[in-house]
Parts: structure tokens; sequence; C-alpha cells
């Protein structure tokens, strides 16, 4: 049971990728189609095992890597923190797969996409079912290279070519600092398996140790290290610039890998790692705000954005943000529950837009759509069915899991617990407007696409819209059914030993108690965000126009995303090229070369030209001297930093 | 245990087929086609061997194992002494998968002169083996150098247009290197009247000498490994040398170096070896970083392979100075995972440079569309060489950086930013050769890989996942030597053990 909810998309994804040319695209999809709902099916039956029987379990596969003390082994860890991410993986998963039968129907490397989803799926299994940190690792990095390979899908675009790559990149960056996190466990706890950690945890916290020269806190550098890990992959403030341009992928990976599973891996890492998190107060304090500040800056940015796909995906990123400030004040219920319903919604509206794009012949911008409400209606009817639970108008799923998160930071008492309820108050105002903006331009007003295009705008197939109206029902029921057993009085029970909260903080409980106006407010601010995207929209459509033109600056800064892809642009790629070539050209072919080997084969033959080569050798030895110079002296501190 | 003389067997068997190889007379064509065969035929025997051998390898223990010796000179108490340990033998076995690799690439794109290209190939196997093996000072010293003489043949003959000023740089690094090791074996002998290694290993030798014979070694080894800042002459070579050499150069010929560390360095030299670590530390942690972002800045695909090579093997000599289990094991295994996966990446910018013979990445693009089963190989390779877990890069490059962690933080930090910077070179390059718009002409015409191609790259990428996977199969029994290394050096230094964190 538990091989088959983890393993089969993987045999899906071997069948598909290296038989597609034999068995031909028709096998390929009903193979990984089915093995997927295969897994679904068992992953059901699963989180009713273990998550609502109570019957945590782990499998040990074999070993991996033993080296000295280092023990680790490929594992199924289910316990009911994985088990729920393992339903929304494979149930999310499933619809995608299903989908992209319809939206790839013309693609001409069907069977290549339905592997690389499939081989998706995998990675992301074996990171939420991992038992110790290696395997973590494995998952994390495993779904960094399948997004990688499924946003440069089409990889004639040289534009998919470079989102792809900065993807992988910047989420290298990001992992760079959950490796150094792993190791700094490692050298602490001696092991990597979660258990040995998490139980030797409450005795690290007041341990010191030294990290770069510096002495901190292990607990919190170990948290803080594992933290940049998670900014990679869910694109918190600072290394998010990778996951808009990622919108460059077919929809269908956008909606499972850029929406509903892979960028909330990091939000699952907090959340799994609680243990360790709940005694670095430091770092936690530090994610509150970040995740807070991220929720409001991409919420900005959405607001004056025309891809329709780049919204959404602002859109989620302002929604990991909410989720990270939940973590942040320890209401881990809170954000898993938020994970949990925004899979669904953000996958329907994901789907939907690529439901619009495909009726659209394949348009983006929304500048260029309008008018088709009545052409496509069912569409229609299941973006608003989305937008409605991501705004979180009461009842929809949305609605229970975001306010939780707001309630939860207020009632969390501390100045950063307000900073991010005022934030997520002004974020979720925000997020009703964009929200409606997109629903508008895109449906409503006069059709601005050219007459060819309106005449071929048609309801998809239904192989497409049966997964939206799947997903649409979560995006309905998921909070409604959820609320027990996250965040309500059923969760301590329901979460078992899998989510530590420390008794001093747990702010889920005090959410409950907080005041009238604090459960109000968020609602209130949603409704006013559709009214006024009513009005800016459907009414007085002259207004955005003049309020942009009004505010030419605050628009330029929004549009061009806060100018972080340029910044990053001047102060990263452009050194890293320029020093490589200096150093090749002068480091390897002037002062290393100049001085040794051609140096001394000029020395020997060259006597002739000797007064010359004088001269333009004393640039070299000063070169040389510096390098040498620093050479002892980064001996020196590697030297002194060792002692 | 084997009965005969298994490593003298493997050494010279090579030997036997460049005798055969003489003995080849009519016109050139069947030459060639008798050349290749017979040496495919002679390199598969001696791998075959060579795990028949690794199979009557007590995994468990840290002694050498079948060892030989004869009196070599006997008045000068020097041997013929053979041996091999859990470090050498995989050593051995790669050289000899990669032989017969080497000669099927050689297939097609070596034309002129094929018998002569066969015995230089087969007559490298033997050094490299008899290297490996070799348990005596002087025997090591003379296939340490044996080695460079086909390799010298194999860029000048076979190179292409700068192979005489590759060669000469080639040779201008190496002389110096072996002048100094030469003066080490020496001092060595006078002082202690023997050049048999495992006596060595267990001589106390005195500290300023240590210190002085470090060096020395150190002047040869870095050439080899090569460490910053004397690796210039690798991108050069490998420019120059046909597909082939550089397979043998990047997977076995850079490991000598760091086998030389492991062999006789740490464990004739421990103190010496403390002293000098934040020396090695730091030139490792200048190699992965400056040659990453040189890497970003080349041109040519055989270049920036080459200088990611500088970069890995950046991260074994990091490992191997590191001490720690960890970081030893994970040195042995980036050395192992490194002479597949260069080797593999090698072979990749061969196969496109027969079809097309340019290494100019510009002039590719888009090889994915008419070439998929080709994106498909240098794909896998290329994530390995990224180090992605589940590929054989991952697990040596994680175990360096644990081990180093245990000891320098800071060295740590910085030698990770090398994984950032690989997967972006790599990534840059994969995009350049393989995606984008298939436009020129004589790209478009370029075939998928052959049978024969085939053959070569599955059993390579066969490990790549084999090691990446079950790495055990490659630690366990690599685990003892190592640790008896470790012991010497910690009871020479009196280091306790690692410290532990005290709650």
């Amino acid at each position: 049971m538990e091989l088959i909810a983890v393993l089969s998309p993987l045999l899906g994804a071997f069948i598909a990728g290296v038989f597609g040319r034999q068995i031909g695209d028709r096998a390929a999809n009903v193979v990984t189609c089915a093995l997927m709902l295969a897994a679904a099916v068992c992953s059901v039956i699963l989180f009713r095992d273990v998550a609502l029987m109570k019957e945590p379990r782990t499998i040990e596969l074999f070993t991996w890597i033993a080296s000295g003390k280092l023990k680790v082994s490929w594992a199924l860890r289910f316990d009911q923190l994985a088990a729920v991410m393992v339903l929304v993986v494979n149930l999310v998963s499933c619809a995608v797969h299903v989908y992209s039968v319809g939206y790839m129907s013309h693609d001409d490397a069907r069977a290549r996409f339905m592997s690389y989803l499939s081989l998706f799926t995998f990675a992301m299994l074996m990171l939420v079912t991992a038992n110790n940190f290696v395997q973590l690792f494995f998952g994390w990095e495993g779904v960094g290279l399948m997004s990688y390979l499924l946003i440069g899908f089409w990889n004639k675009k040289e534009s998919a070519n470079n989102a792809a790559i900065k993807a992988f990149v910047m989420n290298r960056i990001g992992d760079f600092g959950l490796a150094l996190g792993i190791m700094a466990v490692f050298f602490v706890f001696g092991s990597l398996n979660y258990d040995d950690v998490f139980s030797g945890a409450a005795a690290m916290k007041d341990v010191d140790a030294i990290f770069l020269g510096h002495e901190f806190n292990v607990l919190n550098l170990i948290c803080a290290l594992l933290f940049v890990g998670a900014i990679g992959k869910s694109a918190q403030l600072g290394l998010h610039t990778w996951l808009p341009d990622a919108m460059e992928g077919p929809t269908p990976v956008s909606a499972l890998i850029h929406a509903a599973t892979m960028v909330t891996a990091g939000v699952f890492l907090v959340a799994r790692m609680s243990p360790l998190y709940e005694h670095a107060d430091a770092v936690r304090a530090f994610i509150t705000v970040l995740g807070a500040l991220t929720a409001f800056v991409a919420a900005t940015i959405a607001l004056t954005q025309f891809d329709i796909k780049r919204v959404i995906a602002y859109s989620t990123m302002s929604q990991l943000g909410y989720m990270f400030f939940a973590l942040g004040v320890s209401a881990y219920g809170a954000a898993m529950f938020h994970l949990f319903t925004h899979a669904f919604f953000k996958a329907l509206l994901f789907l939907g837009a690529g439901s619009v794009i495909h009726a659209m012949s394949g348009e983006q911008d929304m500048r260029k759509m309008g008018g088709i409400y009545k052409l496509i209606p069912s569409t229609y009817i299941l973006m608003w069915i989305g937008n409605l639970a991501l705004a979180g108008v009461p009842f929809f799923a949305g609605y229970y899991s975001k306010d939780m998160i707001l309630e939860a930071a207020f009632a969390a008492g501390s100045n950063v617990g307000h900073f991010a309820y005022w934030i997520g108050i002004a974020a979720a105002f925000m997020t009703a407007f964009y929200s409606w903006r997109l629903l508008f331009l895109t449906f409503h007003g006069t059709p601005r696409a050219d007459k060819h295009t309106m005449d071929h705008v048609h309801e998809s197939p239904a192989v497409m819209m049966i997964p939206l109206y799947f997903l649409a029902i979560g995006a309905v029921g998921a909070g409604f059914w959820g609320y027990q057993f996250f965040v309500g009085e059923g969760r301590a029970n329901f979460w078992g030993g899998s989510i530590f909260v420390n008794p001093d903080h747990d702010t889920i409980e005090h959410a409950h108690h907080v005041a009238g106006w604090v459960k109000l407010l968020p609602t209130y601010v949603a409704a006013a965000g559709i009214l006024l995207a009513g009005i800016m929209y459907m009414w007085a459509t002259g207004l955005p126009g003049k309020i942009a033109g009004a505010f030419k600056f605050v628009h330029g800064f929004l549009y061009h995303k806060w100018y972080f892809d340029e910044l990053y642009d001047k102060i990263g790629i452009v050194p890293a090229f320029f020093i490589g070539n200096k150093l090749w050209k002068i480091g390897d072919g002037k002062i290393i070369d100049g001085l040794g080997p051609d140096g001394i084969a000029a020395a020997i033959s060259g006597a002739s030209v000797k007064t010359g080569k004088m001269q333009t050798g004393y640039v070299y030895h000063y070169a040389f001297a510096m390098l040498v110079g620093v050479v002892v002296f980064m001996t020196a501190y590697i030297f002194l930093m060792q002692r | 245990m084997i009965a005969f003389p298994v490593l003298s067997l493997i050494t010279f068997l090579p030997l036997l087929g460049v005798l055969l190889l003489m003995t080849v007379r009519g016109d050139e064509k069947s030459v060639a086609g008798n050349a290749r065969s017979i040496a495919l035929v002679t390199s598969l025997a001696v791998f075959a061997l060579s795990v028949y051998m690794y199979m009557g390898f007590d995994k468990a223990s840290a002694d050498f194992q079948f060892v030989e010796a004869r009196s070599w000179f006997s008045g000068l108490n020097i041997f013929y002494k053979m041996g091999v340990d859990g470090i050498s033998v995989f050593f051995i076995l790669l050289s000899t998968l990669l032989t017969p690799i080497c000669i099927l690439a050689s297939w097609e794109s070596i034309q002129k002169r094929v018998r002569e290209y066969m015995i230089a190939f087969l007559l490298l196997e033997t050094m490299m083996v008899g290297m490996f093996a070799a348990l005596d000072l002087v025997l090591f010293y003379v296939f340490f150098e044996g080695v460079l003489l086909p390799m010298f043949l194999i860029i000048g003959v076979w190179g292409g247009p700068r192979r005489v000023y590759a060669a000469f740089k080639f040779f201008l690094y190496t002389l110096l290197g072996s002048v100094l090791l030469l003066l080490a074996v020496l001092a060595l002998y006078h002082q202690f009247g023997t050049t048999d290694i495992p006596t060595l290993m267990q001589a106390s030798v005195p500290l300023e000498m240590q210190k002085w014979i470090f060096l020395a070694f150190l002047a040869s080894f870095a050439v080899k490994v090569p460490m910053w800042p004397v690796h210039t002459w690798l991108p050069d070579a490998h420019v120059e040398a046909p597909t082939a050499g550089s397979v043998i150069l990047a997977g076995v010929l850079l490991k000598m170096g760091g086998y030389g560390f492991l062999r006789l360095s740490l464990p004739m030299l421990p103190q010496a070896s403390e002293y000098f670590t934040p020396l090695m530390f730091t030139l490792s942690v200048i190699a992965v970083i400056y040659t990453s972002l040189v890497a970003l800045a080349q041109e040519d695909m055989k270049k920036l392979i080459a200088y990611s090579s500088v970069a890995h093997m950046g991260f074994v000599t990091l490992g191997i100075f590191t001490l720690t289990t960890q970081g030893m094991q994970g040195a042995m295994f980036q050395m192992l995972s490194h002479g597949v996966v260069s080797a593999a990446l090698f072979l990749c910018v061969g196969v496109v440079y027969d079809r097309l013979h340019t290494r100019e990445i510009g002039r590719y693009g888009g090889l994915v569309k008419n070439m998929p089963r080709y994106a498909t190989a240098f794909m896998i390779f290329m994530l390995a060489s990224v180090g992605l877990p589940g590929t054989s890069g991952f697990v040596g490059e994680f175990l360096v950086l644990l081990g180093a962690y245990q000891v320098n933080t800071l060295a740590t930090a910085l030698a990770a930013t090398g994984v950032v910077l690989g997967a972006a070179y790599m990534l840059y390059l994969y995009k350049r050769v393989v995606f984008g718009e298939l436009t020129r002409a004589d790209v478009k015409a370029m075939t998928d890989i052959s049978p024969r191609e085939i053959a070569i790259f599955v059993p390579l990428i066969a490990l790549v996942f084999w090691m990446g996977i079950y790495p055990s199969s490659f630690i366990d029994p690599m685990a003892p030597a190592l640790e008896k290394i470790i012991t010497r050096y910690n009871e020479a230094n009196a280091i306790s053990l690692p410290k532990e964190v005290q709650p």
C-alpha cells in the first residue's frame, strides 16, 4: 500500500519516459494516469489509516549511505504530517495528469511530458515521506530538477530555457543553505535520522557552536540555515524571482509544481522540523516577518501585472507568505491547513486559467481578453469558485484557513505577530482586489481579442473539465471538512506526535479566543477589495489608467516587480561572468601561465626581447605578489579559525 | 584467496596485447581493423581479470592483499612489490574499466597509425595499474613517471593543432614535480634504508624532514590533481588530446595526485599533513570557486569540462585533508565518481566532435531534436556532475562537505558555493548545446548516437545510478583502509576524537 502510493508514479515515469516512443502517446497517457490514480486511491486509504485511525508507520527499504557514524536509509515515513502531504500531492497530481491529457493533446512530446509529471510526483513523495535529512534532500533536489525540466519543457524557447536555469540555480542557492543546515545537524546531533534529532533537540536548546568564526545558539543556527532552503524552494522574498518566470512552463506544471505542491515544500520542511523550530525563537520571529513581507510585496506586484498566469503566480507567492508567518507564530497546524486548502483552489485557478488560455488560442495577456464569460460559462463559474476560496469569502475553503492564520498571528501577542496580522490584512484586501481584477479583465467588458480568436473561443473538453470540477469540490469543501482536524478541537489528536508545539505558545488555542473584530476584519476587507475591483474594472473602467498615470513612480515600481531582477542581474550574474572571464584571461592566462610555463619558455628563447618582457613582467610580479598575499592571508585565517 | 600473482598478471597482460599488435602485418586497413580488435579483446580480458581479483578481495580488511614481493635491486634493499588495499583496488578497477571504453570510443575517430595508438593505450594501462598496485617507492616512481610517456604520445601524435604547446606545458609542470618526488624518495631511502611503502607508512619521520618531504610530494601530486594554481596545463592538454585521451586523463590520471596523498603523504607524514592542512584547505577552496567561475566564461566545451574537473578535484583535496571518516570516504568516492562522470562528459563531447569537428559551444544548439538519445545521456551525466542526489556525484560532495563541516565551517561554506556555481555552468552549457532552435544545416544533419556509442554509455549510466543509489558497495570496502590512515594520523598528532558538542 505504502509502496504503491509512492512508487507507482516512478513506474509510470519510467514506462512513459523510456518506452514512450515504442508504446505511443496514447498508451503513455493511459499508463501514467492509471498509475497515478492508483497512487491517489492508496493515499486516501493511507490518510484514513494513518491520520484518522492513528496508525503511523515507517517502512525501511534499504541502506543508502553508511559512512562512519552516518547511517541513512531509503525509507517511507508515514506519520500524520506525511499522510496529509501525500494525500495533497497525489490528489492534485492525479487531477493534473488527467487535465494534461487534454491540455497537451497538440504537443508532440506528450509522453515525455507525462513522464516528467510522474517523476516529479515521485520526487515530491520521497521528500515528504523521508525519514532522514538526506532523503529529504534527495526529494528536495529532485523536485527542483523536475521543475527545471518542466519549466524548460518547450526547450526551443530561449525564455523558457533561461527561466528553467534561473529556477534551478536560485533553488540551488537555497539548497546551499539547506545543505549547510544538514551538516550542522550532523555536527551537533551526530545523526541525520529524524527520530534521533528530534528526541535530542530539547537538550540542545542552550548549546552554542562556532560557525564562520562567530558563536551561535546551535538550534537557531540550524533552523536559520534550513530556512534558507525553504526561502528558495517556497519563493520567499529574496529568492523569489524564479517563480514568476517559471510560468514559462506549460500551465498544468504551474498548477501542480508552482502552486499546489513543490513550492509548499518549504512550509512542510518547517512543520516537519517543528521540534527544532520550537526552540529557535529568533528564527521564528524572522520567519514571521519575512513571511508577512512576502505576502505583502507579492500582492502589490500582482495588482499591476497583465499576464493571467503571472498574477496567479504572485498570488501563490503571497499565500505562501501567509503560511510562513503562521509557522513563525508556531501555528503549524494552521499553516498546513492553508497549504491543504490552497492546493485545491490554487490548482483550480491555474487549471482554469489554462482553460481560458486554451480557449483564447494561447493568449495569456489579459489586455487582449474580455467579454468571454458567456462563451465559456463553466470555466467562468469555476474561476469564481477559485477566487472566492482564495479571497477567503465565508464558507469557501480559504476562509477557514486564512482567517485561522490571521487570528493565530494576532493571538501570538508579540510585536511580530501583530505586524504579521496587519500586513496580512492589507494583503488580504489586495488579494480580493487583484483576484476580481483578473476575473473582470478576463471575462467581462468588451472583447479585446481579434475576431479570429473570438470565433474560436470554446469550452475545454471533458478530460480537462472533470479535474476542474473535482478541484472545485475541494475549493469549496476542504476548509469546512478539514477545520476540526487541522486546527479545531481535534487537532492534537489528529497531528499526534508529528508536529510539536511548545505549550507556552499554542497560538491556535489562543486564536479561538480572540476578539470578534479580529475574526471579522479579514472578511470585511475581502468584501471591500471585491467591491473596489468591481468599481474600477466594471463601471469606471477609465479609473485604473488614471491612477496608474497619477502615481507613475509607484506603478512603475510595482510593475517592474520592485526591480529585483534588475538588481540581481547587476550584483550577481553580470559580475560572475565578468570575474570568470578575468580570472581565465588574466589569472590563468597572464599570471599563472605567464610566470609559469610560458614565462619560462619565453625566458629561455627570448633573450632578444628581454627589455620588452621586463616591463610587463613587473605587472605580473605585482599581481603575483597579490595572489600570494591572498593565499597567505586566507591560510592564516583558516588556520586561526580552526583553533 | 587467489593462488596466482593476479596483480602482476593484470599489470602486464596489456603488454601481451602490445606484443601481439607488433606482429600484425598487412595493408593499412586490415592492420587498423585487427589492431582495434586485439586491443579491445585484451583490455576486456584485463577488465575481466580485475573483476575476478576484486571478487577475491577481502572487503573487511585494511591490509594489503594479493601481495607479491620479488627481489629487484637485491643489494639495495629495493623490491618489486605489489599489493592492493581498499583504496587502490577501486582505482585499478576504474583504470581497467575505462581502457576498453576508450578503445571503443576511438573506433572510428582514430584513422591514422591505429596500431601505434592502440599500443600506446595498452602501455598506458600497464603503467596505470602498476602505479596503483606498487608497494615499493622506486617501483611506484617508475610507473608514476611511466604513465606520462604514452600520454605524451597520445596528445602529441593524435592531438589537435596546438598539441606541441600543450605537451610542452604538461612537460614543464610535471618536470619540476618529478624531480622533487625523486629527491623525496631518495631522502626517505637515505633515512630508513628501505623503499618499502608499508614499512614507511609506519615509520616516524623527523618533523622537519616531514615538512620538506611533504612539500616535495605536494609539488608532484598537486600538478596531477591538479590543484590551483598549477592547473593551467589541464585545459590545454584536454583541448588538444583526442577524445579517448581526455577520458583517460580526466578519469584516471587526475586521480594519481589524490592517490599519492592518501598512499604516501598522510601515512608517512602525518604531522606535516596536519601542519599544512590550512594551506591545503585554502588551495582547495580557491580551486573550487576560481575554476567554477572560469568555467562559466568558457566557449569551448572541453575547456569548460576541464575547468569543472579542477573544481571537482578541489572537493577531493578538501575531503582528504579533513581527516574525518566522512570527508575521506567522500573524497575517495568523489574521485571514483569523477572518474566515471568526467570521462562520460568527455565522451559526450567526443560524440558531437566526431560529427561536426568543432568544440565551440556556440556552433551547436537544438540537438535534442535530432539526437534525443544523446540528449538523455548527456543530461544524466550533466546532472551527476552537478551533484544531484541519486547520482554518484552527490554522495562524494555531500560526504566531503559533511566531513569538512566538522573541521572548518568557513572552508565548508566557501566550497559549497561551488555547488551553486557548478549548477550554473553545467546547465548553461547544456542549454547552449542541446536546447534551443535547431537552425544550422550542418547541425541538423547530425545523427543520433550509434549502437557502438550506446554500448559505451550504458555501463557508465548504470554506474552513475548504482553509485548514487547504493553507494555502500563502494564505501564499505574502502572504509577499513581509510580508517587506518585516520587512526595513524590521530595517534601521530595525539588528537582526541572530534569534539562532540556537550549538552
